[in-house]
Parts: structure tokens; C-alpha cells; sequence
């Protein structure tokens, strides 16, 4: 596998930097070189917040790029700075809940999906990110879900066990979702 | 061996911790403050002293302090801070006591930003206070060389007796990368000098003052011999591709992974191009300059975070038998794509 990049990007708040990181720990965990890069400072107040991950079988020379193969774009803002930095052909994860506009690229793969009304008909609000997430892996396979399910007690130790269900939830319904409209 | 995630302000934190180091003192500041709350969380359970000071300049005495006693001691800080702690830095320098001050920096001059910098490169390796000295710098470049450079960082500190300090690009520290866990070490150097209680035995006196001309130059000589004893051991840097290179970048810390990217792109290009990451800033690594140069690198072209400081250390180690040339960008890391373009700018009109 080359180096992929993936952005995770929206407001402060959505859980941005935890689902960058979910992926991080996950892909470590599926013995793959990993690294994780937050936006940070006065970003992180109330304004955009973004993180890059990057995934490889070898040593990642730079864990900085610009230009993302994939996207996952929680809002609008993040739509509007990100969409033309994805490399050709890459992959495009809009939250269509939030972001009101279509893609004005036509090389990427978009899945959309509408994370906070799935959120919010789990009655798990804060579960939005974890849809994503789990549908974004179903999908991609960047990490498999199956090893990334093995791996939630690990990833989210020190939690109490009704935080894991609830996360656990979220993602299953996401992995649900890209199965049936991806 | 089982690795690890943590940010790299955490990695370091923790190196500090298996190094031995049980006292810290700092005063918060973006992007270092991980620092300070690490240790903050960790010492009451292992019975270090975690204090935050009034200020940088409290914060930097108290190292002082501590080091007077022997005792394994850090601070961090980030650009700001650390400029205000450069008089405690340039009396601890003199006063030849080991410890660790980290910089994990961001943009300046004054009070700048607080996005990655490396701005701090002349501040760092000239000294950066008052008076006749350097203090050792060494530039991490990974999260693993975070933890590994702070536990490094201590055994220079304590071999040579002088301040080590840790500068790392604001992104470093608060990136995640796997790393393996080292060891724990006990610090094993023997240090008769320190102010540990003077029962039985003639008081230590630990002092900066030296009014006499002849004890004043004296104190300088001895320093300097120091200094150049230093330079001759530890002088680091990692060479990649290096041996056929006609254009050789030169670039430290997260700087120089983008850096090597671009140069795995540029050969696939057809470009014989290499790399030179000084690991220690100072002292410099020249002898890795020159021998690119002998082995017939006709141009340099430093990449730096800044607007082109280390280009004085590489002319000078060059000593006028190749060009060089700069890139650099503040605030912002550039990305390899960035950093190909350039080189490729350059090697079409040097005919490369």
C-alpha cells in the first residue's frame, strides 16, 4: 500500500481530531505505519478544525501533504477550503447533513451521507463522527471494520463501557449505511 | 517490540521521565504546554516536582536551582518564553550545569504566531544570552526521537556539564506518531561539583561571578576548550543519498522528512539529488557539508522554516567551494509536492 492521506476536517467540536485519531490508533493496531496531524491553536476554538492522517506499510517519510487523497468534510467552511486540494481521482465523505452544496469537482468519488440525522435517530448525537467514521471505513477499507471492531476496547481504554456501546453503535450504523446506499 | 501512539510533547515528556528527570519547572505557552501537563499529571505519583512558575524567568532560576544540586531538571517553553529565560540560560551555561530546556517553536519575531516555526535557529545555536557561550541543540525530527532526544539530551547534559536544549517545530510536538517505549535509565553520572550538603567535606560554591581579568579569561579559555571538545565528538547528521549527488538539500527537524519525500520524488525524476539533516544545530555538523561537496554536490539549497538562517552555517562550513541556495516558508510546513517543484526549478536551470 502507498502512503494514503486522509483529512479529516469541520468545525471544533464535531469530534474532528477524535476520528482522525480512532483511525490512527485502529490502523496501528492492523500493524500499519501511522501518523496523525493535527490544526492546532486558535482553530481549535469554535472555528475549523482539522486533522491528516497518514497510512502506510513502510516508514511514512512525510506526514505532511497538501494534497490529500481522501477527504472526510463535516461542513461547509471545510468543503469550500478543502475540495480542490484532494489529489485527481481521489475520494470526497461529505456530511450532507451540514454541507449544502454538491462537489464542483467531477474526478472524485463523493459519498454523502447525512451523519447528524442518523445521529439523532440513534438518540446518540455526539455518535455523528463514529457514523462517519464506520461508514468511511465499510467503504474504504483502509482499515478493515472487523479489525478496527476488535480494536475499540483497546482504542478507548480507560472509557466506561456504556461510552464504548454507544461509540460501537454509531460506527456499526455507519458501516450499515455504506452497505446499503455506497 | 509493541509500539506506542502519544504526541510528541508527551514523548518527550516521558523520555524526561525515564531519563531520570524528576523536576520540572515551566510556565505554560502554545504549542508546548503538553509538556508542562504531562508532568504536571505524572510526578505526584512518582514523586517528582511538578511547578508552575510566575514566570519564565522564575521558571528557568529554579532549573538553576535544582541543577546546583545535581538533580536531573527540564523546562520548556515555546519562542516568547524562552527569549525571557535567556539570562538564566547564559548563567546556567557558565555555571556549567546540565539540563535539558526545550523549544518547541513557533513564529516570530516577537510575539508572533503560534503555528511551526524554526525562527529560533540563531537564537539557539549562538548562545542566545549574554556572554561567551552554546549551549548543545538537538533537532528531533520524529515523535521517537522526541522521547529519544530528551533521554539523550540528559547524558550530553551531564557528560559535558552544559545546558541541552530541544528544539522542535510546534507541529512535532503536538503530532501523534507510534513509538517504541525505551527503557528507564538511572543517571550515572557522578557529580562532586554539586551543592548536595557540605558535611565533611569543603563546601561546592557554584558561581558566574569572576571580577579578576586574568579568572575572567581564564573561565573563557576553559569554556571554549570545552566547546571545542564538543565539536569535535558530537557533531550529528543523517545523509540520505548523498554519494552522487549533484544538489544536496539541507534540512532539520519535520522539516527534513518533507525534505527526503521530495527527494525519493525528484530521483524518480532522474535527479541526482540528496539530503543533509543536521541532527545537532550545534554544534553543526560541517564535515557532512563538506564531504557532499567532495564527492562533487555543486549546489546546496537550504529548506528551512524561517527566512534562511542556517544558510550562514552551511557557507561557512562550505567555505566557498559550493553554492547555496534557500527556500523557506514561516508558519507553514511546506508539503513535498512544494518542495519537488523547487528542485525541479532549479535543476532545469542548472542543467542538473
Amino acid at each position: 500500500m502507498e502512503e494514503k492521506q486522509v483529512l479529516f476536517a469541520g468545525f471544533g467540536g464535531q469530534g474532528v481530531l477524535s476520528m482522525g485519531q480512532f483511525l490512527t490508533h485502529a490502523a496501528l493496531s492492523a500493524g500499519k505505519h501511522v501518523s496523525w496531524v493535527p490544526s492546532y491553536g486558535a482553530e481549535m476554538r469554535g472555528g475549523t478544525a482539522n486533522c491528516l492522517v497518514t497510512i502506510s506499510d513502510e516508514e511514512i517519510s512525510s506526514p505532511i501533504t497538501e494534497n490529500p487523497l481522501m477527504a472526510v468534510i463535516l461542513n461547509r467552511p471545510s468543503l469550500d477550503k478543502f475540495e480542490n486540494k484532494i489529489k485527481p481521482n481521489g475520494t470526497l465523505v461529505i456530511n450532507s447533513s451540514l454541507v449544502d452544496r454538491e462537489p464542483r469537482r467531477d474526478d472524485l468519488d463523493v459519498l454523502k451521507l447525512p451523519v447528524n440525522e442518523l445521529a439523532d435517530r440513534l438518540g446518540n448525537p455526539r455518535g455523528a463522527n463514529m457514523i462517519l467514521l464506520g461508514a468511511y471505513l465499510e467503504k474504504t477499507k483502509v482499515v478493515e471494520v472487523e479489525k478496527a471492531l476488535e480494536y475499540f476496547d483497546v482504542i478507548f481504554k480507560g472509557k466506561s463501557e456504556e461510552v464504548i456501546r454507544k461509540n460501537k453503535e454509531a460506527f456499526l450504523a455507519g458501516v450499515e449505511y455504506a452497505r446499503q446506499h455506497w | 517490540m509493541e509500539k506506542v501512539l502519544m504526541k510528541g510533547n508527551e514523548a518527550l515528556a516521558e523520555g524526561a521521565i525515564r531519563a531520570g528527570c524528576r523536576a520540572y519547572f515551566g510556565y505554560p505557552i502554545t504549542p508546548s504546554s503538553e509538556i508542562a501537563e504531562y508532568m504536571a499529571r505524572k510526578y505526584p505519583k512518582i514523586g517528582g516536582v511538578f511547578l508552575q512558575a510566575e514566570s519564565e524567568l522564575a521558571a528557568i532560576n529554579m532549573v538553576y536551582g535544582a541543577a546546583s544540586t545535581g538533580a536531573r531538571v527540564m523546562t520548556a517553553s515555546s519562542g516568547p518564553g524562552i527569549s525571557l529565560k535567556q539570562e538564566g540560560i547564559s548563567f546556567i551555561a557558565e555555571a556549567e550545569l546540565p539540563c535539558v530546556i526545550v523549544n518547541i517553536s513557533r513564529g516570530g519575531p516577537g510575539l508572533g504566531g503560534i503555528q511551526p516555526a524554526q525562527s529560533d535557529y540563531f537564537q539557539a545555536t549562538r548562545g542566545g544570552g549574554h556572554g561567551d557561550y552554546h549551549t548543545m541543540v538537538l533537532a528531533p525530527a520524529s515523535v521517537q526521537d522526541m522521547m529519544d532526544f530528551a533521554m539523550e539530551g540528559f547524558e550530553l547534559a551531564d557528560k559535558y556539564r552544559i545546558p541541552v536544549m530541544i528544539m522542535a517545530e510546534g507541529t512535532l510536538g503536538q503530532m501523534m506518531e507510534p513509538i517504541i517505549l525505551r527503557d528507564p535509565v538511572t543517571p550515572g553520572y557522578e557529580k562532586p561539583w554539586a551543592t548536595t550538603g557540605c558535611k565533611g567535606r569543603k563546601p561546592n560554591v557554584i558561581t558566574t561571578l569572576h571580577l579578576p581579568p586574568e579568572e575572567l579569561e581564564q573561565r573563557n579559555r576553559y569554556l571554549k576548550s570545552k566547546y571545542d571538545l564538543i565539536k569535535a565528538r558530537e557533531k550529528r547528521a543523517e545523509t540520505f543519498m548523498t554519494e552522487d549527488a549533484k544538489l544536496v538539500l539541507v534540512a532539520f527537524g519535520l522539516m527534513s522528512r518533507v525534505a527526503k519525500r521530495a527527494v525519493m520524488e525528484v530521483r524518480k525524476r532522474g535527479i541526482k539529488a540528496g539530503l543533509i539533516r543536521p541532527i545537532t544545530l550545534w554544534p553543526f555538523p560541517d564535515e557532512h557539508i563538506v564531504e557532499a561537496a567532495e564527492n562533487g554536490a555543486k549546489l546546496f539549497l537550504s529548506l528551512e522554516i524561517n527566512m534562511g538562517q542556517m544558510v550562514e552555517d552551511i557557507k561557512l562550513a562550505l567555505n566557498g567551494r559550493s553554492r547555496v541556495e534557500f527556500y523557506g516558508r514561516i508558519g507553514i510546513i511546506p508539503n513535498p509536492e512544494e518542495i519537488v517543484g523547487v528542485v525541479m526549478q532549479i535543476a532545469e536551470r542548472e542543467g542538473l
